[in-house]
């Protein structure tokens, strides 16, 4: 018998769309540590690809849930409890932001397209965890991915950066609010991944190439590695650790000049 | 000629994406109302292109509709 990190523990993995997807590297990470797993999709196209993924990790569940809206994420947890008594961690790997507002000037995003990727990209992350609180009698574990533009300004990220910024408030939040429970809640800031939401982004092989020049460890991350460091914040050897944006970006934040000196 | 060397590739990407035939995959197809793919297919196939072609997909993909679509966008990419 392996004696893995996650033996023993349950949770729900959100965001998977294809196997380049960073909740699909944590996926395979927490289940290669012994962790049974439940994820959720949103829509035919996503529903199918899950679906296939999964036929990979047996035992797996998967529910539909539409993260911005309540009754659906109801269901969601109503489905998993008629499966399981309680749960130990949650991944929250889920963002939005209408595809013209990732280009060009923040300052012309619009309310009610603000609205909307505040609401999918951080909202979902609050309504989530009030949903597996009842399922974490024991303590639990959430993580939620975020990305360094919401601590500095990458220019066409806009919204999303202001997204980021308020997931991981609403992570710290969380974190005082869920700490009586012996629930933690930490983000974890990757490197820009190539991936189908990245390709949202104008100009993303710019910036991988951008990233992987001036890192300290002179590459890009693999969501493999995300997945690993994901492992580390569910399991009982971060038990200590809450509150906390963990970068996972080969070293990038920690600059403050680019390029090397002669 | 390099357009003869896209246009196989192309469709041989395509082929091996889209489970779909070679005489189902030709220029005129379109990807989602002929060969059925669904709104994150021709995102991960043009992601596809992008690393076998070593190309910067932009917003102009948003055009593409058929096998030819791609053909021609690859082509302009390639050649610049």
């Amino acid at each position: 018998m392996s004696n893995g990190l996650l033996e023993g523990k349950r949770g729900i993995i959100t965001g998977v769309a294809n196997e380049k997807s960073i909740a699909w590297g944590c996926a395979q990470a927490a289940a290669a540590q012994g962790a049974q797993l439940a994820f959720s999709y949103l829509g035919d196209a996503q529903e199918k690809r899950v679906k296939k993924l999964i036929e990979a990790i047996p035992g797996s569940l998967c529910f539909p849930c539409d993260a911005s809206d309540d009754e659906s994420i109801d269901a969601f947890f109503t489905s998993i409890k008629a499966e399981w008594d309680s749960i130990d961690f949650l991944v929250h790997s889920i963002a939005y932001a209408d595809k013209e507002d990732l280009a060009g000037r923040f300052v012309n995003t619009s309310r009610k397209n603000y609205a909307m990727a505040l609401d999918i990209s951080a909202y979902t992350l609050v309504a989530l965890a009030r949903g597996a609180e009842p399922l974490m009698p024991n303590g639990g574990s959430i993580v939620a991915m975020t990305y360094y533009g919401a601590e500095k300004v990458l220019p066409g990220y806009n919204v999303m950066g202001v997204a980021k910024a308020a997931l991981e408030a609403s992570a710290r939040y969380l974190a005082y609010d869920l700490g009586t429970q012996n629930i933690r809640v930490n983000c974890i800031s990757a490197g820009p991944v190539r991936t189908l939401s990245s390709a949202a982004i104008s100009g993303f092989r710019k910036m991988l190439n951008a990233n992987a020049a001036v890192a300290p460890l002179r590459r890009n991350i693999t969501t493999a590695e995300v997945g690993a460091t994901t492992v580390y914040l569910l399991s009982d050897l971060a038990s200590g650790v809450t509150g906390e944006t963990h970068h996972v970006d080969a070293g990038y934040n920690i600059l403050g000049m680019f390029g090397e000196l002669e | 000629m390099a357009d003869v060397n896209v246009e196989e590739t192309v469709k041989r990407i395509v082929v091996e994406r889209m489970s779909k035939t070679e005489d189902e995959v030709t220029l005129e197809a379109r990807f989602i109302d002929d060969l059925g793919a669904d709104s994150l297919d021709l995102t991960e196939l043009l992601m596809a292109l992008e690393e076998e072609f070593n190309v910067d997909i932009d917003d102009e993909a948003n055009t593409i509709e058929t096998v030819g679509d791609a053909v021609d966008y690859i082509a302009s990419k390639v050649s610049s």
